[in-house]
């Protein structure tokens, strides 16, 4: 009976759309990837399952968590494909991933697979908090280049510095939660208070910080490593910095969504996640990716970035997302500009 | 036109005899009743969701939740601890800080003083009954069973809060000083964009319609450009023109465009032709024997001016003036570009939604903001409905007379003025072309490669064409309609009070708020009109709605003018009265039907307020694009996108104004009769 309805429903939005072609499954997988790898993504996987289209939802980390919790009791979204491990963990303790063991799971580093058997995320690769540092910009204000995280909170940086706010970013949250772990609560606050001074503005996105410092808009972005390597790429006057202390990272992963009706070509598209084949194509962004042995160098990726990154506590981040986020946000948010 | 509804009244005397409804009476009064029904589905529901949702909290019942703690050696004793009774004895938490948002979360140790991770001390752990919530790391546990567990596991489980209905969300908000903040610094920018605003477009349309300087058609035609794009446009002009490697950033001499000064320059510029409109509508009306008398009494212009000038415009300032306060308190996407660490309202809706997935949080910001904006409103509203009485039949058109050097002033201030907008824009298209400001300020179209970047590519400016189309074509329909409807029945007074109250409201609803509560009205799972969420269908809706004021007093105004003598004369030939419509009421009518749909048009072009919460990957929109790739620091694109959005109203304009005058010639013959 339900399942009736179910088909009768689907039917209804099939023909209100009248775009499904019935010999091909349509997946919509929600994703934070950079847009401009998308396609290249989907291009790679249509080369061994051409009958499974993807239809991408792509936006920022902290708007498709929004949107999945938003959708909590009506999934739009079949499959996560390239989503922080920090909000998988959210979604999963909300009960909205489908465990699965995807075929070969087992030859990926266990760091990047969930615990549980069968995983209800599996990793792909990790991202890494960096800072961007316009070479030409901070000549100009006479600034010499940071060395750790600490170094930041210099009274000659007053200004000239821009982070993502980690209420809407991943990457912002990623910096935060690493502050904490790095020096504990009371020490991690201290030193924000202290970076506060110093921060021009917080922005929405994670990407902007490091873009704004390639435009010159801003001399310092703190942002993260890939980005810096392709603004550098084209042609930025960009120094990318790993603070010494060590940096903050989150993975992309990969999951079903509990309540998809395409759970065979949801599982096909997992399976691929995980492949070496696949592993080779998140390397020509990522350093670090889940299938050991894969990784190659990226051009212009800053050296010593991979010993750098912090034993991350994905658990603490997730279950003190909320409280972390309220806190900076009572701190910092809505203090009007610094003049 | 007077005599004729005397005349009228005499052709059907109204009394107390009921008069039977005919056929056409049911046909209209049913399809008044299905356009009201349009809007209280997509108007009033979902508000009425939206303000439930503001009410909607969520609390840790800790009576919901039993432990059980075993001694060292692992035994359980049989006795059951309820946690609320625990807290109770302990007071570790006070009843206030029970209620938080959806995502809370909160340690269960804190209930143990004298927890130790390494402790053999084992712990149960149960929900009481199927509303209990809790997780073991990110287990998520509901089952009323008893989960067992050692000291380490224990420290990892965390209580979910259950949905309460109350006021806490509020009381919440208002303790929350950057929250509370935000009011400040949205009503502190509105009143200062407004009065700067009021002053500039005055003296602008003071120019074009009391004086007799030259270009006055062309300075028309600039002053309604910023029109025609989103109003994000300016926030990104202003960072080229102001911003760290901004050309003229000398001009603000060390001060951050940033802030409240990038926010009330953009304000100015968005908001200019709205005041500019109403004034010039104002000035154009007003009698010149009252300047005659003034001469004649030997006023001083500048008496004139004040005693004379001032208060015939009063209504048209006063009006303009809260027009464009509640455009600028309303507005999201300027702030949201340009305002750095400067939060207000609309931005806080915005980042409660999408940062921190604070739906609650969200629909108490937009009560609050909807407070001022209905406020503005219904001032508006007064005011406007005063201006009417002003002129007499006896009035006597003013023509200004040359005047060399108040004309040359009046040119010089709009030229710079023009210079502004120009400027603005001009500024926006420069940088769309160049290859890396400020580095390689080769030319180049990288910036038009949408496809590589966020927000939906060049699939998003399709979108947005087909979006603007439907809503001009379905929205046009819709309203000139039901106005027709509520305009030309007969009897039924209080139905059509109704209908009239209803077409009001969606002007008082900033465009976040409405766009907000339809998340909370079509995304519900029990609501049947759930398939309409994430198509172009909601996105539609939601236009034409948050549109439908305006459109519906113009098609109002037009069919006022129309002798309702037509309806009894088509009555008394036994004509039906949608032969009426279609042959008569529709072609005299056409002029403003235009003028609805490209309203319409260009507002679904450029809005982003409504839609950003609605949009799904299918059915991005250009005006969107702008603002995810300003969001990805990805500005010239953004900027280039824009300017596609100012090209594409244009077109539009001129489409429209070639029809218009087509239709004029065919339909219009008439009008010049006499």
């Amino acid at each position: 009976m339900k399942f009736n309805f179910g088909f009768f429903k689907s039917l209804a939005v099939g023909s209100l759309l009248a775009t499904s072609v019935f010999a091909d499954t349509e997946l919509t997988v929600y994703t934070a990837v950079e847009a401009e790898d998308l396609s290249r993504y989907a291009a790679k996987f249509n080369e061994s399952h051409p009958d499974i289209k993807i239809n991408w939802v792509r936006d920022s980390t902290g708007i498709i968590t929004a949107k999945l919790l938003a959708e909590k009791n009506n999934p739009q979204a079949d499959v996560v494909w390239g989503l922080a491990g920090t909000s998988l963990l959210l979604l999963k303790s909300e009960g909205m991933l489908e465990p699965y063991a995807p075929a070969g799971v087992e030859k990926l580093d266990s760091k990047f697979v969930d615990g549980d058997n069968p995983p209800a995320w599996v990793g792909m690769d990790a991202w890494v908090a960096a800072v961007c540092y316009n070479t030409v910009e901070a000549g100009k204000a006479g600034l010499t280049p940071p060395t750790s995280w600490k170094d930041l909170t210099d009274a000659q940086y007053a200004g000239h510095l821009i982070m993502p706010n980690p209420n809407s970013s991943g990457t912002g949250f990623l910096d935060v939660s690493s502050w904490l772990q790095l020096f504990g609560e009371e020490g991690g606050w201290e030193y924000m208070d202290a970076l506060h001074e110093n921060i021009a503005r917080y922005t929405h996105s994670g990407s902007k910080p490091c873009k704004l410092a390639a435009a010159g808009e801003i001399p310092i972005g703190i942002s993260f490593a890939f980005r810096g390597a392709k603004s550098k790429a084209a042609g930025a006057p960009l120094d990318i910095i790993v603070p010494s202390e060590g940096v903050g990272w989150d993975m992309e992963a990969t999951a079903i969504v509990a309540g998809t009706s395409k759970m065979e070509a949801a599982q096909k598209l997992v399976d691929f996640s995980v492949t070496k084949e696949a592993n080779e194509m998140y390397n020509q962004g990522y350093a670090v990716v889940a299938y050991p042995g894969v990784a190659k160098p990226v051009e212009h990726f800053p050296e010593g970035l991979i010993e750098a990154m912090i034993p991350n506590d994905f658990e603490f981040a997730a279950n003190n997302r909320a409280r972390i986020l309220k806190e900076w946000q009572s701190r910092y948010d809505g203090k009007s500009d610094p003049k | 036109m007077n005599s004729a509804n005397i005349d009228n009244t005499v052709v059907r005397p109204k009394g107390s005899v009921k008069a039977k409804l005919s056929r056409d009476d049911i046909i209209m009064r049913g399809g008044m009743i299905v356009i009201a029904l349009y809007l209280v589905i997509s108007l009033v529901f979902p508000l009425y969701s939206m303000f439930s949702k503001s009410f909607s909290t969520f609390q840790y019942d800790l009576s919901k939740f039993e432990v059980q703690v075993s001694d060292d050696a692992g035994q359980f004793s049989p006795e059951i601890t309820n946690l609320q009774n625990l807290n109770e004895g302990l007071k570790v938490i006070p009843d206030e800080e029970l209620s938080t948002g959806s995502g809370g979360r909160l340690g269960a140790t804190i209930f143990f003083p004298d927890f130790s991770f390494r402790s053999p001390v084992m712990y149960r752990i149960r929900n009481v009954d199927g509303q209990g919530r809790f997780l073991v790391g990110s287990t998520l546990m509901t089952g009323t069973d008893w989960q067992e567990m050692d000291s380490n596991t224990f420290r990892r489980v965390q209580l979910r809060p259950v949905r309460s209905t109350g006021l806490s969300n509020f009381i919440n908000y208002f303790s929350t000083p950057a929250l509370f903040k935000s009011i400040q610094n949205s009503i502190f920018i509105a009143i200062i964009s407004t009065i700067i605003t009021v002053i500039l477009a005055f003296w602008f349309a003071y120019a074009l319609n009391r004086s007799c300087m030259r270009f006055k058609g062309f300075f028309r035609l600039i002053a309604m450009a910023p029109i025609l794009v989103p109003s994000l446009l300016p926030g990104i002009a202003l960072v080229y023109l102001f911003g760290a490697q901004g050309v003229i950033k000398g001009l603000l001499f060390g001060a951050s465009i940033y802030g409240p000064i990038g926010i009330i320059i953009g304000s100015v510029f968005f908001t200019f032709p709205h005041a500019f409109l109403i004034i010039s509508t104002a000035l154009a009306i007003s009698d010149a024997r009252l300047y005659e008398a003034a001469i004649s009494l030997k006023a001083s212009p500048w008496k004139t001016f004040w005693t004379v000038t001032i208060p015939g415009a009063r209504y048209g300032i006063i009006s303009a003036a809260f027009v464009v306060f509640n455009l600028v308190i309303t507005d999201f996407g300027l702030p949201k570009v340009i305002g750095g660490q400067f939060n207000v309202l609309a931005v806080d809706i915005y980042k409660q939604v999408i940062g921190q997935q604070n739906f609650e949080m969200g629909a108490v910001v937009s009560v609050v903001l909807i407070i001022p904006a209905i406020l503005a409103f219904a001032i508006d509203r007064v005011v406007q409905s005063k201006q009417v009485a002003l002129l007499t039949a006896r009035s006597v058109p003013f023509n200004p007379k040359p005047s060399s050097r108040a004309d040359f002033i009046f040119t010089i201030y709009c030229g710079l003025v023009g210079l502004f907008i120009i400027g603005m824009l001009g500024i926006c298209q420069f940088a769309a072309l160049i290859k890396f400001w400020p580095y390689d300020l080769s030319l180049s179209l990288n910036n038009y490669q949408f496809d590589k970047m966020d927000g939906g590519g060049w699939g998003a400016y399709y979108n947005s064409i087909k979006m603007a189309l439907l809503t001009a074509l379905i929205g046009t329909c819709v309203i000139f309609f039901g106005a027709y409807l509520v305009e030309k029945s007969s009897g039924f007074k209080t139905g059509r009070a109704i209908f009239q109250m209803f077409a009001m409201l969606p002007m008082a609803i900033p465009g976040m708020v409405l766009g907000l509560a339809y998340i909370f009205f079509f995304n519900n799972p029990e609501n049947p009109l759930h398939i309409v969420y994430g198509t172009m269908a909601i996105l539609v809706i939601c236009t034409v709605t948050h549109f439908y004021t305006v459109s519906h007093l113009t098609a109002v105004t037009a069919l006022k003018q129309m002798d309702s003598e037509f309806e009894s004369v088509s009555a008394s030939l036994k004509q039906p009265t949608f032969k009426l419509f279609s042959r008569v009421t529709v072609p005299v009518c056409l002029p403003a039907i235009l003028d609805i749909a490209i309203y319409l048009f260009v507002n679904a072009m450029t809005t982003v307020s409504a839609v950003v919460f609605l949009y799904s990957p299918k059915t991005s929109l250009a005006s969107i694009a702008v603002l995810n790739m300003d969001d990805a620091g990805d500005i010239a694109p953004a900027a280039a996108m824009g300017m596609m959005i100012f090209y594409t109203n244009i077109f539009a304009r001129v489409i429209h104004l070639i029809l218009s005058k087509g239709v004029l010639r065919r339909t219009q013959a008439w009008r010049s009769s006499n």
